[in-house]
């Protein structure tokens, strides 16, 4: 077999071929559901309905959207440049410890809050600083170090909530001590459980958008990922711009972490995120690391993750159901999409 | 002999052979013989389908529709393993060799059976190969380290070690200097002697006339000539190629201007097996296009490096208008009014998934179209129509994605995007290779309009013709050394020839 | 520093370093074939762990330890079809499809894990492979103690020893190198270079999961979520650290346990008392970064790694 371009490929093809690969995920629900002993269609309806089917769902939905944006906004804006930054998790806890270390009281005045994350995002960008630089002066790989990074910093994590930064209160729980109210992150609405973290990752995506299409760094972070050969023979400093991408991505993956502190959990604790930083690159690669997109796709990827705890505690198909249906999500999409450029031929 | 090749048996035959791509048609009904003892040239421009119709052959592509014949036998479409079974031996243009295994390796690989154990025996045969046909090759050596002369001779014992009985040669002078040519032609002399028989792409008439018994012309995919090349000329051969008379440009000796860029004994360090520049000194005048002659591989991209401002000397000194810059980079270059023309359009000069806009304005976008640090997308689309207009960029739009242009329109952008700031000094590094003659002619022509404006160009090619049409001063590369200049009209090719092989250098680099 | 060197020169710590260097070693061997062939395998993580999990599955349902071996390799190989069927003909991106099969592997295990063990808290236990004791070298002294290790561990040494034999002194290994170098080269010479690259994807992949197999089949006694931790990344370290040459990378992975090891044991020392135990759990992969900053740019990478070969390309 052998691809050929398809030189203009028609809308259906463009947008039919990624609805067929999100159809073929739910087949791969149904069947998962069939294996498990469940009725496949009430597993589906039992997703949907623990993840939208009530102003609570919905809520708890977008709450775990949050972080999901802003990693998956880190991860879009580094592929974008082919920075494969894969330690958004390790960024993300680099913005908690931050929230927790300016929160806690060392602060106390209304700064507090656009200081820390300023202060976030600055720790997160430093993190990646190292991997992307070792990438451009040495022509270290960046997946494996910023791999490597994450395991690293959760040992981190996890000796400062031992030592430095446990709770004297926390019973002997590996937790830091709690934010002072003035650090934390109002909710949007009173009475309503969500906070500001969200309306922040939803900023964060304009911004990003905005930096992409119509600045001159968006320009040069796309050329640099298409064809940092040409980009550099037109005069653009291509390791200046990889750097800059990396401040980017790190800083928005930082926010994450920051936001769930600030404005979820209130204190850092190891088990702070499950794997955000590693399902932010899902996010990315479902939304085609559109900055918009990203949006919709941590709400439907978050939706998941929210359903199939609800599903999982009524059906009994264990949960793990929505981490294989993301990565398969993730598989087909990329065939989905090269597909839509792309026929295969004989010979 | 005792019989000439035109009573031969038919060892290849293809018979109607049609490809297409898309809405191209690579090959349009294309039917070839090929005899015992024989050499065929297949002739034609870039794009005409000589290249495709020989990977249909070598079982790279499937034809649509035709059949290919063997030895009388039909030969499987789509398997290169059926053709090299079959004793057809292919050296392509670009040598598919891998550099990290040794000669003998590059040679034996895929002739033996992949579940069994490495036997020995295959020095011995690729020993006498080469003292058989003349093709000097150490068998141990790593193919990385060979010189390119080296590499194609590898190619061809490839091919020889596994009986081939037909042997297919893509451009293969491309690549040579004249008197490496020549070895090679003996090559395939003492190889037809033997009752090999050989194809030989190529688009340079004179080779053809010099080693093919026979021509096939292409042209647009089609055959539309095949002449005996003893009964022939090359001017009839030129008029069938082209399909009529079009006459590339010559440029005219004029009075050269003052000297607008200076390498004064500029070295660089090798690369590989790619040569770094050793003390070159080059002068380009205001007026005066400089060819730049050489095989390649030889320092030429090393030199265009340094020009372009992708590199900075080593040793030595680079001034622009008498003055040396102190930081030396493709922005600054561009800056200083040093236009390019990057050899490899494709993935040096565009962005295959960025629009025309985007590709016109990927080297003044922060000069000409941003304010602080926003595009002005408005503007940057007005100078991607303006170009498009004044080029003649064929194209549907500034909208257009440009792996979508043909190689022509491709490089007509990228020449308007150079020209467009004005540029005192121009780079153009293989300015027209791939492209067809109309192509050709266009961006030769302004070249000479822009050295006749009062531009310093530097014109490097591979090929002599080009260069000697073009020049008004020619120096020759040779393992990184640079040639003292030759005025217009004072030497042949022979005697470029000779530079190119290194030969006339004496031993003032000794040292 | 005595208690170091009482370390370094007891027969137990050598054993140690030859029982953490196994899994290493086969997981290692596995990405390097991949590689060689010009793929990046990034799902090896997760491809160690469907290993882990599947072998120990198999042998807690009743099968022979080899069994559960070649269960978990089979899984391992079958996770390599997937990753090679869209990196190499389809040529995806071999980050992202990597990445992807990691997640999807990891996924895969949990999920099967939670369907078969519904109920339970801690995982059962199997009885794993047992030390061999092997005629006069098991009685020597030292010797002895350091070389009583599992037959898989002594098969992951064999394993090691016929990739590299097979790598430089076979036709097949011959054309693995060159497809990873150019794989215009093999197709030229009537091979597949498809074929070639798929193939080498599949087995590297087995040999990755038979390398999580030997956590749960010989290091430990069952299956943890978190078992394989960071192995992986640290056998993709291990393959640039090795140069792409089976010995060096078996040294690498030696040197690499043998440094394992040592945290283990300092942390019961003085030096354990000063220092915070997750410095010493995050030796490993400083030790790893390191490494690559060591290697870069010294060693001969194959020329197409990550390069997608599509054939008759315009």
């Amino acid at each position: 077999m052998r691809l050929e371009p398809i030189p203009n490929p028609s809308a259906a093809r463009r947008l039919g071929l990624p609805a067929l690969a999100l159809v073929a995920t739910l087949g791969v629900a149904m069947a998962l559901a069939l294996i498990a002993g469940a009725n496949p269609l009430a597993v589906l309806g039992q997703i949907a309905k623990g993840a939208l089917g009530s102003k609570l769902a919905i809520l708890e939905t977008l709450n775990r959207a949050t972080p999901l944006i802003f990693t998956g906004l880190a991860v879009a804006v580094a592929f974008r440049a082919k920075l494969w930054n894969i330690g958004a998790e390790a960024q993300l806890y680099a913005g908690a410890i931050v929230a927790v270390l300016l929160g806690t009281g060392a602060l106390g005045s209304p700064l507090v809050l656009p200081v820390s994350a300023l202060a976030a995002m600055l720790a997160g960008a430093a993190l990646l600083l190292g991997p992307v630089l070792l990438k451009t002066r040495l022509g270290v790989d960046e997946v494996v170090t910023t791999l490597l990074l994450n395991f690293i910093m959760l040992l981190f994590v996890s000796y400062l909530l031992e030592g430095p930064l446990k709770d004297p209160m926390g019973m002997g729980w590996p937790k830091s001590p709690a934010l002072i109210p003035e650090a934390r992150l109002p909710r949007i609405v009173d009475g309503l459980r969500l906070h500001w973290g969200f309306a922040l990752a939803i900023i964060a995506a304009v911004v990003v958008w905005v930096i992409q299409t119509r600045t001159t760094l968006g320009f040069e972070i796309r050329a640099v990922g298409q064809n940092p050969e040409a980009a550099r023979f037109a005069g653009m400093p291509v390791n200046t711009v990889l750097v800059k991408t990396a401040l980017l991505s790190g800083g928005l993956a930082a926010l994450a972490g920051w936001s769930e502190v600030a404005g979820l959990k209130g204190h850092l604790s190891s088990d702070l995120s499950p794997g955000f930083g590693y399902t932010g690159i899902i996010v990315a690669m479902l939304a085609l690391l559109h900055p918009l997109g990203v949006i919709l796709t941590a709400i439907f990827v978050a939706g998941i993750f929210v359903g199939s705890d609800a599903m999982s505690r009524a059906a009994g198909v264990p949960t793990y159901i929505a981490d294989m249906l993301l990565a398969t999500a993730l598989l087909f999409m990329v065939l989905a999409i090269l597909l839509t450029r792309v026929r295969v031929v004989r010979g | 002999m005792t019989t000439g090749p035109a009573e031969a048996e038919v060892v290849l035959r293809l018979d109607r052979i049609t490809k297409r791509f898309g809405a191209l048609t690579a090959n349009d009904a294309v039917s070839l013989t090929l005899r015992r003892g024989e050499v065929v040239a297949l002739l034609g421009e870039n794009g005409a389908g000589k290249t495709t119709l020989m990977n249909i052959l070598f079982g790279h592509y499937v034809a649509d529709e035709g059949t290919v014949e063997v030895f009388g036998q039909p030969l499987p479409p789509g398997t290169p393993r059926a053709a090299l079974a079959a004793g057809v031996g292919m050296v392509h243009q670009h040598f598919t060799l891998a550099g990290n295994l040794t000669v003998l390796e590059n040679i034996t690989l895929g002739t033996e059976s992949l579940w069994s154990r490495s036997h020995g025996g295959a020095r011995a045969k690729v020993e006498r190969l080469s003292r058989d046909f003349g093709l000097a090759v150490h068998p141990d050596a790593k193919v990385g380290r060979l010189s390119v002369g080296e590499r194609q001779r590898v190619e061809i014992l490839k091919a020889l070690y596994r009986d081939a009985r037909i042997l297919i040669l893509d451009e293969p002078t491309a690549v040579l200097t004249p008197q490496e040519s020549d070895a090679l032609f003996a090559t395939l002399r003492k190889a037809t002697a033997l009752g090999l028989s050989v194809i030989f792409i190529s688009h340079k008439l004179h080779e053809v006339m010099a080693i093919a018994d026979r021509c096939v012309v292409l042209r647009h995919g089609r055959v539309v000539g095949e002449v005996d090349t003893h009964a022939t000329d090359k001017a009839a051969l030129a008029a069938l190629m082209v399909g009529g008379e079009l006459s590339l440009p010559r440029a005219e000796a004029r009075a050269p201007g003052p000297v607008l860029m200076r390498l004064e004994g500029v070295s660089t360090p090798d690369r590989g097996a790619a040569p770094g520049l050793k003390a070159v000194t080059l002068e380009l005048r205001a007026g005066q296009i400089t060819g730049l002659a050489g095989v390649s591989g030889n320092g030429q991209a090393a030199l265009a490096e340094i020009v372009g401002g992708l590199a900075v000397p080593a040793a030595g000194q680079l001034s622009l208008h008498g003055q040396e810059p102190k930081v030396w980079s493709p922005g600054e270059a561009l800056a200083r009014g040093v236009a390019r023309i990057p050899e490899d359009r494709h993935h040096q000069g565009s962005i295959a998934d960025f629009d025309l806009t985007e590709n016109a304005v990927l080297e003044a976008y922060r000069s000409r179209f941003s304010r602080r640090a926003w595009m002005d997308w408005r503007a940057a689309r007005a100078f991607a129509e303006g170009i498009i207009k004044d080029y003649d960029v064929r194209c549907p739009g500034p909208s257009t994605r440009i792996r979508l242009l043909s190689g022509g329109n491709m490089q007509k952008l990228i020449l308007g995007r150079a020209m467009a700031p004005g540029p005192d000094i121009i780079l153009a590094n293989q300015p027209v290779r791939g492209l067809d003659v109309g192509a050709i002619a266009y961006v030769q022509g302004q070249l000479i309009a822009a050295r006749d404006r009062g531009a310093a160009v530097l014109l490097i090619s591979e090929d002599l013709d080009e260069i000697m049409a073009l020049s008004d001063v020619i120096h020759v590369m040779s393992q990184g050394r640079l040639s003292p200049g030759f005025a217009r009209g004072t030497m042949t090719a022979a005697d470029l020839g000779l530079w190119m092989a290194g030969q006339k250098f004496g031993d003032t680099d000794a040292a | 520093m005595s208690e170091i060197v009482d370390i370094l020169i007891s027969a137990s710590f050598w054993a140690a370093v030859i029982r953490i260097a196994s899994p290493l070693i086969l997981a290692t061997m596995g990405e390097l074939i991949c590689e060689r062939a010009g793929v990046l395998n990034l799902g090896i993580e997760g491809i160690m762990v469907i290993g882990a999990f599947t072998g120990w599955m198999a042998v807690y349902q009743g099968m022979p330890l080899w069994g559960g071996v070649a269960v978990a390799m089979a899984a391992g190989m079958l996770f390599g079809l997937l990753h090679s069927t869209l990196t190499v003909p389809f040529g995806l991106s071999q980050h992202v499809v990597g990445l992807g099969v990691t997640l999807l592997a990891t996924a895969s295990a949990s999920f099967a894990y939670r369907l078969m063990l519904p109920e339970v808290t801690s995982p059962p236990k199997i009885q794993p492979f047992q030390p061999l004791s092997i005629p006069g070298l098991s009685d020597l002294p030292w010797i002895g103690t350091a070389l009583s290790q599992t037959a898989l561990t002594w098969a992951a040494f064999a394993v090691a020893g016929l990739v590299a034999f097979t790598l430089y002194r076979t036709p097949l290994g011959l054309a693995v190198r060159a497809v990873g170098e150019n794989p215009a080269a093999v197709e030229a010479q009537g091979l597949s270079a498809t074929g070639l690259r798929m193939g080498a994807v599949i087995v590297g992949s087995g040999l990755m999961a038979v390398g999580g197999a030997f956590l749960t089949l010989s290091a430990f006694s069952s299956f943890f979520f978190e078992m394989v931790n960071g192995r992986g990344w640290i056998c993709i370290a291990l393959v640039v650290f090795g140069a792409w040459k089976p010995g060096k990378a078996v040294l690498g992975a030696i040197l690499f346990a043998a440094f394992d090891a040592l945290q283990i044991r300092l942390q019961q020392t003085s030096l354990g008392a000063v220092l915070p135990y997750q410095l010493f759990l995050a030796l490993p992969f400083i030790l790893s970064i390191l490494a690559l900053i060591l290697m870069s740019r010294r060693a001969e990478v194959p020329a197409a790694l990550m390069v997608p070969y599509n054939k008759g390309e315009r």
